[in-house]
């Protein structure tokens, strides 16, 4: 079965299948300053369609039985500038607006005068670290039944009393998990820990859990994503 | 599937070699493709790490190694997390195209490792580490290279397999379960990342070890003058 030819032949033809290789140079187009920026964005763009795409409704994120719990005082305090933006208790309101019938101020009452939750979920930060927490409130889907929220749009966003801001996509703030949280395990939110309400979401990871909220919206523009989004990180991180 | 092999004739000497064609276009072009993104998925791999160089709990943290910066990609954890879920699609592809290209193309028979090479895997320890004399060669890889081969698919697989089980630990609840949940899915993949380092290194050595032509049969596809004699595969 073999043939013969001549050394020139030989060089010649190898050197075709060298340049078959081009394609692998391309690679080098995320060395270039001006173009890896847009490379990396549109990775993690895609990144972030197919957790869209994995995302189930109803599937339900692992609990927890209350032996497995981290102990409160080993539960993270993770915050971008203070742990305590000093809210006013007496004075707080959550403020809805956007794409709802009914917007305006809420009182912590009000939230909480919609059935009560408690969960022991998994709670996933960005850096790698994982703890497993007790978390009671309310669902974020009864609420914006209750203000009478257009569900078909396509985000809610909240804002923070210490200025972070977060999204989410309709579909996780309708996931039965997804809660208004006012207490960790059993007792009032505190300060640290994002009083006097906060999200707990545990199909996402921590940077999309926002604390100490003041603001919620309904809308199908987003003008910013998130904090840590609008700096670079995943727009989705759905977990 | 027969292994091409020509007769290679020097015009001005009249001497004659052979050549084997040892790597399809596919495999030659998965093989660099792939080698690129592991390269990347490691560094920035190792710069996420630095975010929590930890298997333990948060509080309090007990740090495992400080990773030095210098040998990391993406600067901080936001742009590493960029190159790592950018590339780990290029590193999937990749593979999969090439467990594909190998399966229906037959060309897998030239480096899986089966039961039949297991006698053939001593004497070739024994060479390598031990001065033993050299097994005589038949194909293109002996019993140890077809199993650190086979050993890197699959710890390619695995490396996708504990990804996904970080990334999506709870819509793959089943994935991170089978590694003993998220934590120790996380564990996994860093132990399988210097798993892979480790084949990486005795690649390396041996493409040192066994000189240009070989190194070349990774470029052009063709092996000048192999130590063995073609054959019907």
């Amino acid at each position: 079965m073999s043939s013969r030819t001549d050394n020139r032949k030989f060089k010649s033809s190898n050197r075709r299948e060298l340049l078959k290789l081009a394609p692998v140079v391309a690679l080098g187009a995320f060395a270039v300053p001006k173009l890896r920026m847009p490379l990396l964005k549109a990775g993690l763009g895609f990144s972030d369609w197919a957790s869209a795409r994995l995302f189930r409704s109803g599937h339900l994120a692992s609990t927890f039985a209350d032996s497995e719990l981290t102990p409160f005082n080993e539960f993270p305090i993770n915050d971008y500038d203070v742990d305590d933006p000093q809210v006013d208790f007496d004075k707080w309101n959550l403020t809805v607006a956007g794409a709802v019938q009914k917007p305006g101020d809420y009182t912590l009452a009000q939230i909480q005068a919609l059935p009560r939750i408690t969960q022991n979920t998994r709670h996933v930060c960005v850096e790698g670290w994982d703890v497993i927490g007790n978390f009671g409130g309310v669902r974020l889907s009864d609420f914006l039944k209750m203000i009478g929220a257009d569900l078909d749009a396509r985000f809610v966003t909240v804002e923070c009393a210490d200025d972070y801001y977060e999204s989410l996509d309709m579909a996780t703030a309708l996931h039965p998990q997804t809660l208004l949280c006012y207490e960790m395990y059993g007792q009032p939110l505190t300060r640290e820990h994002g009083a006097p309400l906060r999200l707990t979401i545990p199909t996402k990871v921590g940077y999309k859990q926002a604390k100490y909220l003041t603001d919620l919206k309904v809308t199908n523009v987003l003008q910013r994503v998130g904090y840590w989004e609008d700096q670079g990180y995943s727009e989705f991180y759905g977990l | 599937m027969a292994t091409r092999a020509i007769e290679i004739e020097n015009i001005k000497t009249g001497e004659v070699t052979e050549a084997v064609y040892e790597h399809p276009f596919i495999v030659r072009l998965c093989h660099w493709v792939n080698a690129i993104s592991l390269f990347v998925l490691i560094g920035s791999g190792l710069q996420i790490f630095r975010a929590f160089p930890s298997f333990g709990a948060k509080i309090p943290q007990k740090d495992l190694i400080h990773w030095p910066k210098a040998f990391a990609i993406g600067g901080w954890l936001g742009g590493a997390l960029q190159w790592h879920l950018t590339f780990m699609w290029i590193y999937i592809v990749t593979g999969l195209v090439y467990i594909g290209y190998q399966v229906f193309s037959g060309n897998y028979k030239q480096v899986l490792f089966v039961p039949r090479d297991i006698p053939g895997v001593w004497p070739m320890v024994r060479h390598y580490f031990f001065f033993g004399p050299k097994p005589p060669v038949k194909e293109a890889y002996n019993p140890l290279q077809k199993h650190a081969y086979t050993s890197a698919i699959g710890l390619g697989a695995l490396s996708v397999l504990t990804g996904i089980a970080i990334w999506k630990p709870v819509q793959f609840s089943w994935l991170a379960w089978m590694m003993g949940g998220f934590h120790y899915a996380r564990l996994w993949h860093f132990l399988i990342m210097w798993a892979i380092l480790a084949f990486v290194f005795g690649h390396l050595v041996m493409v040192v070890l066994h000189g240009w032509n070989n190194f070349v049969s990774m470029l052009t596809g063709w092996k000048k003058d192999p130590e063995y004699t073609p054959k019907e595969l």
